[in-house]
C-alpha cells in the first residue's frame, strides 16, 4: 500500500502518527509533501514563539522521527498537480509519486478581506512561523500596531504584537463585539473592558475601507469616515480552506470553500481523503485542532481496513478554553441557549473582570453549556458535567459559586465522571483509559502521558489527569507519599532529618543508609543540596562532585554550545572602578561576552571549561569570590542607592544589602534565593518580588517574604514591620532555615508558602512568635552555616587535584572542545544557534 | 592478552581507570571523535557512548549525571535532562529522540580500552553530516 499525504501541519502529522500505529504487521510506503520548510509544528501555541519559544520547541517531531518510521518527507515542495486517472501527484519541484490512497491535509490560509492596499509594506498575515519571522523583523521599526479581526486569531495576533514590544496596539472588529461566534454580548463586554485595562485598544463595529500610506502603511481608513494611525497591521480575520488543488482536479468543494467529505472523510473520489481545516463536513469547517485529530484517526482507520473500521466522524464538540493576553476565555456545549429553552445562571464581577454563564435544562437537572471569562478554572469539570449529562446538585448555582452557608462540597470532582468521559479531547482519551494506565502501574503524570498520550497536545487537561492519578491510587488504598524518586522512599524533609541525625556527609553514605540502586539525576542534586544546607562542606570534596547537578559540578552555568558563564559576587551591586577594570581585562583576555544581569552583577559568557580555573584565579587575585549563580543557592541581594546619595532615602540600603549578601552567600537551599533592600517606600530595588525583601521605613525595616518574579510572578507578603537591623536578620535566619528544612525539592519560597497550611499567618507565628519553639535552633543552624562559609572557587584554584577536573578531554587536557562555535553580534560574540 | 585488536573491533587506549571519577563521566578524544566514558563504582561497570546529545546536538553527555532507571544504567544530558540508556543508547525520556551510539569497554589492569567497530568511524562522520 502506498499513501501520499499532502500537507505537514498538525493534522497531517497526526494522520502519520495514527497510520503508523495502526499498521501492525501491514506495511505501507508513506510520502509527505509539505509547503513549509519546517516539519510539522504546534500552531496552537504559535504566539509563544514571541514569548521566547523557538521553532524547535514548537516542533511536533524531529525530522529523524519520520526517518525512523520510514516516511519520506519532502518539505518546501508543495504538490501542484493531482492526476486522479493515473493516481499520481506531481510537486512543484517536479517529483512525481503514485498513490493508492491520497490524504489532503492542506489546512487553511488566512482570509484577507477585499480592502485596497493590503500589499503595502508593514501589512502582515498571521498564520505560519514564516509570517511570524517577517513580523519579528519588522516590529522594531513600528510603534503603533493594529489588528483586523476581533476573534480568537485576531486576539492571538494582538498578543503577538504586544510581545513584540508594540505597546500601543488596537484591535478592529467588524461586528459590534469581540469573539461574536464564541461568547455572548455581556461576555464580550467584560472581555473588552478587561483587555482595555491591560492596555489594548478595542474598536468594534468598524469596517475598514482602505489602508493609508504610499508604499508603506501609515494608517487605516474606516467606512464611517474616521481613521487610525498605524505603522504595522496584522490581518487575522478568519481562515479560508486550502481547496484550490482539490478543485483543480475536479473534487467536489463547497460554495464558500472546503473539500466536501463523508463520514469516513472520503472526498468525492473514494481513494482521496481530506482531513483538518481543508475538509468541509456537513456544511462546516472545523477550525480547531481536536476535531482535526479526530478526523485523522477516522481516516487512518478507514484506509487500513475500510470494512473493519467502525469509526466515523459525526461532527465535533467545539468547546474551547484559551488564555488570550492573560485573560481566560472559555465556551462549552451550547453557549447561546434562548430563554424559552433553558435557564441561565450568570455571575458578573466587573471589579475583577469575571463573567460566568451556565445554561441549564428547564427541569434544572442538566448543564447545556456556558461561557467563562476572566476565570475558567471550572472549565474542565463543567465541560465534563455537560458532555456526560451528569445530574446537577439541587442548587445548580453551586457548580459556579461553590457550596455556601457551610454546606459540604457540591461537585464530587473527578470521581463523579463516568468511565467513558473524554478527559483529553485532543487525543480522545477517556477517564477509563487513564485510570487503567494508573492501575497498570503508571503512577506519575509523565508515565501516564507516555502510556496514553493524554495531555500531550494542548495540555489543558493536565490538572484533571493529575487528579485522576491521585484518585485512582487512593481508591487502590495506596498511601500517596511525596517521595524523592525510585531510589529513596522518603520526602526531602524526611531525608534532611535522617541525614542530620546520622551525620552523613556524602551522597554515597546517604544512598547506603537510606536508598537503593545507583541514584539518578533527581535524587543526586536533592541529597547534595541537603548536605550543603546541613554542613556547608566544599561541594566537590568527598567524591560528591559527580553527585552535583552538572552546573554545580563545574561551578559555572553551562550555556548553548557547551561553554560556561562566570559570575563573580558583587554584593549589593556595589563595585569599585578598579574591580570593573579587572572584569573588563579578564573578559578581553579570554574573549568573553559581557552582560549586566538582572541581579546587579556582571555575567561573562563563553568560557571554555578548561579556562575556568585560570579565569577564577585572576578574579580571586583581584578580591572577587564566587557568585553562586550556578547553584540553587543565595544569588544576589539587589539594592537601590539609598540614603548615601538619594534625596528620598531613609536608610543606607546598600550597606545593609552588602551585610545581608555577605551573611548568606553560598547558602544552598531547595531552590535559588533572591533578595533586595530598598531605602524607601518608592521601592526601587523591587524587594517585593524577591524571596525575601526589605524596605526602609521611618522607624526601621519592613520584611517581606515569599515573592517571586519569573513565570508565575507573586508579590511578597509582609512578615514583620519596623524592625531594627539585628532583629530583621534574626527573622531572616529563622525564615530561611525553616524553608530549607521543610520545602520540597526545586520549590521556590512562593510555591512553598502557597502549599504551607495556614499560609503567611502560620509562617509569621513560627518565625516571629516562635510558636514551634524552634527559633533558637534555627538561628544556631544558620550561624553554623555562616561560620563555615568558604569561597568554593578559591578552594578549587588552590588545589591542583580539583583543577584537573576542569578539562574537556581527559586524554588531551590542554585541548579545548573543537566543536564550540561562536558568531558575532554587536561587536561581541554569541553562541552558535541550536542545530 | 597481549594484542589489543580482534577481527571486527579495534580497541584503543582511552585513559587510566583512576582518571575517571566514580559514578560520573569523562570525555575521551579519539581521532576526530568525542566519546563519553562512564564508571559506575558500585557495580564496577564501564560504559561508553557518543559524547554528542542528539537532542540539541551538544557535546555534553560526559558532563551529565549518571544513575539508574529500574536497574538500567543511564545518563542525563546537562542541557535539557533528556536521559539515555547506557546499555543500548536509546532515549528513555522521549521515544521520538534518536539513540546514542554505544561502544564496548574493556579493562586491562588499570588501563581502559574502548572498542570501535571497523568502518563505524566513517559511518559516524557521515551520519553527523546528514543530520
Amino acid at each position: 500500500m502506498k499513501i501520499v499525504v499532502i500537507g505537514n501541519g498538525m493534522v497531517g502529522h497526526k494522520f502519520c502518527e495514527k497510520i503508523t500505529q495502526k499498521l501492525g504487521t501491514n506495511t505501507a510506503r508513506i510520502v509527505i509533501f509539505g509547503e513549509e520548510t519546517l516539519p510539522a509544528y504546534d500552531r496552537v501555541h504559535l504566539s509563544e514563539y514571541f514569548a521566547g519559544k523557538t521553532a524547535e520547541d514548537l516542533s511536533l517531531a524531529p525530522a529523524s522521527w519520520y526517518a525512523s518510521q520510514n516516511i519520506t518527507l519532502h518539505l518546501g515542495d508543495p504538490v501542484h498537480i493531482i492526476d486522479r486517472a493515473q493516481k499520481t501527484v506531481t510537486s512543484l519541484k517536479g517529483i512525481t509519486e503514485s498513490y493508492d490512497f491520497l490524504v489532503m491535509a492542506t489546512g487553511s490560509a488566512a482570509f484577507v478581506p477585499n480592502i485596497a492596499g493590503t500589499d503595502k509594506k508593514g501589512v502582515f498575515i498571521y498564520r505560519t512561523i514564516e509570517d511570524l519571522e517577517l513580523m519579528k523583523d519588522y516590529a522594531p521599526r513600528a510603534t503603533r500596531g493594529a489588528v483586523i479581526g476581533g476573534g480568537l486569531l485576531g486576539l492571538e495576533a494582538a498578543k503577538a504584537l504586544l510581545d513584540l514590544g508594540i505597546t500601543r496596539t488596537s484591535v478592529i472588529e467588524f461586528a459590534p463585539r469581540l469573539m461574536p461566534r464564541q461568547i455572548d454580548d455581556k461576555g464580550s463586554f467584560v472581555l473588552q473592558s478587561k483587555l482595555q485595562s491591560l492596555g489594548l485598544e478595542v474598536l468594534t463595529g468598524k469596517n475598514t475601507s482602505g489602508i493609508l500610506g504610499e508604499d508603506t502603511i501609515t494608517g487605516l481608513q474606516f467606512s464611517d469616515g474616521t481613521a487610525l494611525d498605524a505603522d504595522m497591521l496584522v490581518i487575522s480575520a478568519g481562515i479560508k480552506p486550502r481547496d484550490e488543488l482539490a478543485a483543480a482536479c475536479g473534487l467536489e468543494t463547497g460554495p464558500r470553500g472546503g473539500i466536501v467529505v463523508n463520514d469516513q472523510l472520503q472526498t468525492s473520489d473514494p481513494s482521496i481523503y481530506a482531513v483538518g481545516e481543508c475538509a468541509l463536513y456537513n456544511g462546516m469547517i472545523y477550525g480547531l485542532v481536536a476535531p482535526g485529530y479526530e478526523m485523522a484517526e477516522v481516516a487512518a482507520s478507514h484506509i487500513i481496513d475500510a470494512a473493519a473500521s467502525q469509526k466515523s466522524f459525526t461532527g465535533f464538540d467545539m468547546s474551547t478554553k484559551l488564555k488570550l493576553i492573560g485573560v481566560d476565555v472559555a465556551s462549552f456545549g451550547n453557549p447561546f441557549t434562548a430563554p424559552d429553552q433553558s435557564h441561565s445562571i450568570v455571575m458578573e464581577d466587573s471589579i475583577s473582570g469575571i463573567y460566568q454563564r451556565i445554561n441549564i435544562s428547564q427541569d434544572g437537572k442538566y448543564l447545556l453549556g456556558g461561557i467563562l471569562i476572566g476565570n475558567a478554572d471550572a472549565y474542565n469539570m463543567l465541560l465534563q458535567t455537560c458532555k456526560n449529562n451528569i445530574v446537577l446538585p439541587p442548587n445548580p448555582a453551586d457548580v459556579l459559586l461553590g457550596p455556601r452557608n457551610g454546606a459540604a462540597s457540591a461537585g464530587a470532582g473527578v470521581d463523579a465522571l463516568p468511565d467513558d468521559a473524554v478527559i483529553c479531547s485532543c487525543e480522545s482519551i477517556t477517564k477509563a483509559a487513564i485510570c487503567q494506565a494508573v492501575e497498570a502501574g503508571n503512577e506519575t503524570l509523565d508515565a501516564v502521558k507516555k502510556c496514553t498520550k493524554a495531555g500531550t497536545c494542548c495540555g489543558g487537561c493536565t490538572p484533571m489527569v493529575k487528579d485522576l492519578i491521585t484518585a485512582t491510587m487512593k481508591a487502590q488504598g495506596k498511601y500517596i507519599r511525596n517521595v524523592v524518586c525510585e531510589h529513596f522512599d522518603y520526602s526531602r524533609q524526611e531525608l534532611l532529618d535522617l541525614i542530620k541525625v546520622k551525620s552523613l556527609r556524602s551522597f554515597d553514605e546517604a544512598l547506603d543508609h537510606y536508598g537503593h540502586g545507583e541514584g539518578c539525576e533527581v535524587c543526586k542534586p536533592v541529597i547534595s543540596s541537603i548536605l550543603a544546607s546541613l554542613w556547608n562542606d566544599m561541594i566537590l570534596a568527598k567524591g560528591n562532585d559527580t553527585a552535583q547537578d552538572s552546573n554545580d559540578r563545574y561551578l559555572a552555568n553551562i550555556q548553548k554550545g557547551g561553554t560556561y558563564s562566570v559570575v563573580p559576587r558583587i554584593p549589593g551591586g556595589e563595585i569599585t572602578p578598579d574591580k570593573l577594570i579587572v572584569i573588563g581585562t579578564i573578559a578581553k583576555e579570554y574573549n568573553l561576552y559581557t552582560k549586566i544581569t538582572g541581579g546587579q552583577r556582571i555575567d561573562m559568557f563563553g568560557a571554555h571549561l578548561g579556562d575556568l580555573p585560570a579565569i577564577w584565579e585572576a578574579l580571586i587575585e583581584a578580591g572577587f569570590e564566587s557568585g553562586h549563580a550556578y547553584g540553587k543557592a543565595l544569588r544576589t541581594v539587589k539594592s537601590c542607592v539609598g540614603s548615601t546619595w538619594c534625596r528620598f532615602g531613609l536608610h543606607d540600603s546598600v550597606s545593609y544589602a552588602i551585610r545581608i549578601e555577605e551573611r548568606y552567600r553560598g547558602l544552598r537551599a531547595p531552590h535559588k534565593i533572591k533578595s533586595a533592600v530598598s531605602g524607601c517606600i518608592r521601592e526601587c530595588a523591587e524587594a517585593q518580588s524577591k524571596d525575601f525583601g526589605i524596605i526602609a521605613t521611618e522607624k526601621g525595616w519592613n520584611l517581606y517574604v515569599c515573592g517571586n518574579g519569573g513565570s508565575k510572578p507573586q508579590h511578597a507578603l509582609l512578615l514583620a514591620q519596623d524592625l531594627d537591623s539585628e532583629t530583621c536578620i534574626r527573622y531572616i535566619d529563622r525564615f530561611l532555615m525553616f524553608y530549607i528544612k521543610t520545602a520540597d525539592p526545586l520549590t521556590r519560597t512562593a510555591t512553598w508558602l502557597n502549599k504551607l497550611e495556614g499560609g503567611i499567618d502560620y509562617l509569621r507565628n513560627v518565625v516571629v512568635n516562635d510558636s514551634l519553639g524552634i527559633a533558637e535552633s534555627l538561628e544556631a543552624e544558620m550561624q553554623f552555616l555562616v561560620d563555615n562559609y568558604k569561597c568554593e572557587w578559591k578552594e578549587v584554584v588552590d588545589s591542583p587535584e580539583l583543577r584537573k577536573k576542569f578539562s574537556h578531554f581527559i586524554n588531551a587536557p590542554e585541548e579545548k572542545d573543537p566543536t564550540v562555535k561562536f558568531e558575532t553580534l554587536r561587536e561581541q560574540k554569541k553562541a552558535a544557534d541550536w542545530k | 592478552m597481549s594484542t589489543i585488536s580482534s577481527t571486527a573491533i579495534t580497541w584503543f587506549f582511552a585513559c587510566k581507570t583512576t582518571d575517571v571519577p566514580q559514578n560520573g563521566g569523562v570525555c575521551i578524544k579519539y581521532k576526530d571523535e568525542q566519546i563519553a566514558l562512564f564508571y559506575f563504582s558500585r557495580s564496577n561497570s564501564w560504559y561508553a557512548t557518543q559524547n554528542l546529545c542528539p537532542h540539541r546536538r551538544q557535546m555534553a553527555l560526559s558532563r551529565g549525571m549518571t544513575g539508574t532507571h529500574q536497574g538500567e544504567p543511564k545518563v542525563a544530558c546537562p542541557f535539557h535532562k533528556k536521559t539515555f540508556s547506557l546499555a543500548d543508547g536509546r532515549c528513555l525520556s522521549d521515544e521520538h529522540e534518536c539513540s546514542l551510539t554505544v561502544y564496548p569497554v574493556r579493562l586491562e589492569d588499570d588501563r581502559v580500552y574502548i572498542g570501535i567497530q571497523a568502518g563505524v568511524e566513517a559511518d559516524v562522520q557521515v551520519t553527523v553530516e546528514a543530520l
